[in-house]
């Protein structure tokens, strides 16, 4: 389970994106049709720069992104992964 | 936020390399309707085509606020000098954002260098017979095959598609849509060219018709279902930036040659800068080549910092500067009188291409779309951003 340190800022900018609409952690972000390109792409500029990480095509998966929580995961992974290769 | 001044001396090398290079070409280019191969190895041997490519790929940097605001220069320099050598240096950078953004480490060894280089130029490949604004609709099909894609379709209106050698193409594939690296030699790919266009008829539009064209599995760009919202949008994007740039270029062109023109100009006894009428038409279109070039300043800015309302900002840059060239050029048409109606007139030169500008990379009305929904968004939130 992703620590609401990473969990927080995400939430904060979805409900943002969405007009003030507080998601549940486990509420499918592309069932309730916000998946447009322009919410897509401030998402990853978003965690990008949140978290000083990098999006790439390998992260391009439905899974990653379809919750706040496997956002959160997805991010926690990036910067573990990025914390060993240091 | 830089400021304009920190970036002078790079907008005075950028502006010199056009007026030099592509200005004396750009009544050529437009009757013509291509940019000569010449021209287009000058602008390789200057590094146009480096401009916004990562450094690792021999380009001059992708990312960081001055740089992106550099880029923003250069696009600017261009759209001064002809609006068809800018849309050419656009879809370029197009191409070459999404796959810097989105591509594996081969592709981007593949085909950058060579891109950075000038040797290849991109294009990009999404508007069809049917489908335009939107976009997710594309019938242009990939169907998997063993270790091969097989694509079917047609595309249209592609700008630098007699020329460029490498096209970043939307599809749908089984798994949604999908984006293809499809180099010009593909088998299966056929190109006609397109002419006689309203404006930028040096954009060398052709129509790709791919028949079973058989691409390697290595050809997909990123991954289906993110190949519109993710792969495309970066290129799309980009595209937006550059040419509001190019659109504050065109306009800036049309005021610079206005101000010239009323002031040579002489009628009644006067000079036509001596008349208000004439001055408040000169004050509106100094104004709106202003507002425009501040609004790309700041998307710019906002870019290069990877700020989230970058996109939005951006947006808003086209959204304005595209407008503002059709204002702007029709004034400067208006000001020169019978000679702007001339045949090798720059400023019905200008009109002609500004019309297209509200056009490509997002109509205006789609543009009115996206900003009122970020406008009720932040209202939701309180102003806050």
């Amino acid at each position: 389970m992703p620590g609401d340190s990473t969990m927080d800022p995400i939430r904060t900018f979805l409900a943002r994106s969405f007009e003030g609409r507080q998601l549940r952690d486990d509420e499918d972000i592309f069932a309730l049709g916000f998946g447009n390109s322009l919410f897509a792409m401030q998402l990853v500029s978003f965690l990008e720069r949140q978290f000083g990480m990098e999006i790439d095509s390998e992260d391009l998966e439905m899974k990653n992104f379809q919750t706040v929580r496997a956002i959160a995961e997805l991010v926690e992974r990036k910067i573990g992964v990025k914390h060993e290769e240091v | 936020m830089r400021k304009f001044e920190d970036l002078s001396a790079r907008e005075e090398e950028l502006r010199a390399l056009a007026e030099s290079e592509v200005a004396p070409h750009a009544s050529e280019i437009d009757r013509e309707q291509r940019v000569p191969p010449s021209l287009i190895r000058a602008l390789a041997s200057a590094g146009v085509f480096r401009s916004g490519f990562p450094e690792s790929f021999g380009g001059w940097g992708d990312g960081g606020e001055e740089t992106v605001l550099g880029h923003g220069l250069m696009h600017e320099a261009l759209g001064a000098a002809s609006a068809s050598v800018q849309g050419m240096a656009n879809v370029h950078h197009m191409a070459g954002s999404a796959l810097t953004r989105w591509g594996t480490r081969e592709q981007k060894q593949t085909w950058l260098p060579r891109m950075t280089a000038g040797e290849v130029l991109g294009g990009v490949a999404i508007t069809e017979p049917n489908v335009g604004s939107d976009a997710a609709a594309v019938e242009t099909t990939a169907r998997g095959v063993g270790s091969e894609y097989v694509l079917h379709g047609t595309k249209t209106w592609i700008t630098s598609g007699q020329s460029a050698g490498l096209f970043v193409l939307l599809a749908r594939s089984a798994d949604g849509p999908a984006v293809f690296l499809v180099p010009r030699e593909a088998p299966g790919l056929r190109i006609e060219p397109i002419h006689d266009l309203l404006g930028c008829r040096g954009y060398m539009l052709a129509t790709l018709i791919l028949e079973e064209c058989v691409l390697p599995a290595e050809s997909l760009l990123g991954k289906p279902p993110f190949g519109l919202t993710h792969v495309a949008a970066t290129g799309l994007e980009w595209g937006r930036y550059n040419l509001a740039w190019g659109c504050v270029g065109l306009g800036r062109a049309c005021l610079d040659s206005c101000l010239d023109f009323t002031r040579r100009r002489r009628q009644f006894g006067n000079s036509l800068s001596e008349f208000q009428l004439v001055q408040r038409i000169i004050c509106r279109m100094m104004t709106d080549v202003e507002a425009a070039r501040l609004l790309c300043w700041r998307a710019g800015s906002l870019r290069g910092r990877r700020l989230p309302d970058a996109a939005k900002e951006t947006i808003m840059a086209k959204y304005f500067a595209s407008q503002m060239a059709n204002r702007v050029a029709s004034e400067a048409v208006q000001l020169h009188g019978a000679q702007g109606c001339g045949p090798d007139s720059a400023a019905a030169r200008a009109m002609r291409d500004a019309r297209v500008m509200e056009i490509i990379e997002g109509t205006t009305q789609i543009l009115e779309i996206a900003l009122a929904r970020y406008a009720y968004r932040d209202r939701a939130m309180g102003g806050e951003k």
